[in-house]
């Protein structure tokens, strides 16, 4: 299944925060959408998930949704979004109770999806007893288990520490590689992007729109910290974005962006 | 090694500078603690019963006039009459019908309306000026209104509890349900969770904290009202009795039927504190 945006402009008010975006998300490709704080990455990603609706343009799907597929575009949230009271096992298990399925076919989904994430040992943890990597890790295996076409990250890892960033980047890696998921992966942390992205989408300044969009065909696995051919990608990213960054810093908040 | 390696290196045995050089040093003044009350356990009670031995101790020694305050013990044994008459059971079980049904009643009400105004626009802007204007008029001095719509008997004794514990539920919920992280609401919209789910499992829960810090909050005006709704026509109640005995100046009885009450408050809010316990255990 693919995903197709179609001139995307959006305004808050009198902002315009995003302006003529057209991207296609093919089957099986990591996209990145990097830009400058306020520039309307995140935005962006609720007009795909259908979470808002953007004043001009459409984001279409086109093929058909995969068999068994129960939520085809899934978020992963920045700051997890897990319900507190409940636990790890039950908090998979929420987004699977509005389904038609029976108790065991749930329970083995949920077995199946804390096994693939690692996380069978924690199944009656509480959120607040887990670390923000657990937690993050909790969050994917929901993601997991409503089989997505379409995985939504918005800065999945920002909220993490660098350490705990460079480890789920390699589960990342290693997920993509068994399960091959499509996924739209919004970030401001241009080592992620590299590391991640078949795609990198570059967004401009506010009001957003696309700049360049820089291809990287090395394989996900074969991707290392300090590969020579990635740090040019990524300095010549930041070259950039610099600039804007920098405007971008000194800008006023009159809105949410 | 050269010196400069080990004294870069051997920073782990430090032996060299202590016992000498000690002058000239002095410790970094402590500035921290402090601001965190830590619970210290039968503090409390020993404060209760010295007040009540130091009171018992006055009243035998005639500092306190019997006239002014009787002595705990005087309390204490017209209490033990009222046990032993069974009157207490009376009393007390008449009361408690009547905060139970009022509060559990006003309660419910209270939650489903504030459920109502966290939810909806139309209920918020119709029922939120109401709310704030009915809410801080005393619901005693509505109590005769009460006895001609209810009766003199049950009904308008309930109506006041219910009343008074009604506000207090709404505002509680509302704000709990307000203060529920839209992010978690947001998730929910984004896996397909239906809105009767979403309700259910992330409101609900999420307000829980605020709802139960209202019961606390409306038990006690339940407990309040109570006193106050038994006053006016009742036979029996802790109010009732508690207006007999002030009619007849008989102040050993007033202070049993005041350590009923405060009793009951005592016992309401453990129970509150268990469900709080129960339901909350998540936060830890």
């Amino acid at each position: 299944m693919d995903l197709l945006l179609r001139g995307i402009t959006h305004r808050y008010g009198a902002t315009e925060v995003l302006n003529g975006i057209d991207l296609t998300v093919s089957e099986g490709e990591i996209v990145c959408i990097i830009g400058p704080s306020g520039c309307g990455k995140s935005t962006l990603l609720r007009f795909i998930g259908g979470l808002e609706r953007p004043d001009e343009g459409e984001v279409l799907l086109s093929g058909e949704v995969p068999a068994g597929s129960l939520n085809p575009l899934t978020y992963v949230f920045q700051d997890f979004a897990l319900l507190p009271w409940r636990s790890v096992e039950a908090n998979v298990s929420l987004v699977l109770e509005d389904h038609p399925l029976s108790a065991a076919e749930r329970e083995t989904i949920v077995a199946d999806v804390l096994e693939r994430t690692g996380l069978s040992d924690f199944r009656k943890a509480l959120p607040r007893q887990l670390s923000g990597g657990m937690k993050q890790r909790v969050a994917i295996a929901r993601a997991l288990s409503v089989r997505p076409a379409v995985m939504l990250m918005d800065e999945p890892l920002s909220a993490l520490d660098s350490q705990t960033r460079e480890l789920l980047m390699d589960d990342l890696v290693a997920l993509w590689q068994r399960e091959r998921f499509t996924a739209c992966y919004v970030t401001h942390n241009l080592a992620e992007a590299v590391r991640l992205g078949h795609r990198i989408v570059v967004l401009s300044r506010r009001p957003g729109r696309i700049r360049t969009v820089v291809e990287i065909d090395r394989d996900l696995g074969a991707r290392e910290a300090g590969d020579p051919k990635l740090d040019a990608v990524q300095r010549e990213l930041w070259q950039l974005l610099r600039d804007e960054a920098r405007a971008a810093d000194r800008e006023i908040a009159d809105d949410v962006a | 090694m050269t010196s400069l390696e080990q004294s870069s290196l051997d920073q782990t045995s430090g032996g060299r500078a202590a016992g000498e050089q000690r002058e000239g040093l002095r410790p970094v003044p402590y500035r921290g603690g402090g601001f965190r009350p830590v619970p210290i356990r039968l503090i409390g009670p020993f404060v209760f019963l010295a007040i009540v031995a130091l009171w018992e101790a006055g009243s035998r020694s005639g500092v306190i006039s019997n006239l002014v305050l009787p002595a705990p013990s005087e309390a204490f044994e017209a209490f033990s009459y009222l046990v032993e008459s069974g009157q207490l059971w009376r009393h007390l079980s008449a009361s408690l019908q009547r905060l139970v049904i009022g509060w559990t009643l006003g309660t419910a009400l209270g939650i489903t309306v504030g459920l109502a105004i966290g939810l909806f626009s139309l209920a918020r802007a119709g029922l939120l000026p109401l709310v704030s204007a009915l809410f801080p008029i005393p619901k005693i001095a509505l109590l005769p209104l009460f006895v001609i719509w209810f009766g003199i008997g049950e009904g308008s004794k309930v109506a006041t509890i219910l009343f008074g514990t009604f506000f207090p539920t709404v505002i509680a919920t509302y704000g709990g349900v307000d203060n529920v992280d839209r992010t978690l609401v947001r998730m929910g919209q984004s896996f397909g969770l239906s809105w009767r789910s979403i309700v259910r499992k992330i409101i609900l829960p999420g307000a829980m904290p605020a709802i139960l810090s209202g019961c606390r909050i409306s038990a006690s005006i339940g407990i309040i009202l109570l006193v106050a709704a038994e006053m006016i026509g009742a036979e029996y109640g802790v109010g009732a009795y508690i207006l007999m005995a002030g009619s007849l100046f008989a102040t050993d009885q007033l202070l049993a039927g005041v350590a009923i009450l405060s009793m009951l408050g005592l016992i309401v809010s453990w129970l509150i504190g268990r469900l709080e316990r129960w339901l909350l255990a998540w936060r830890g």
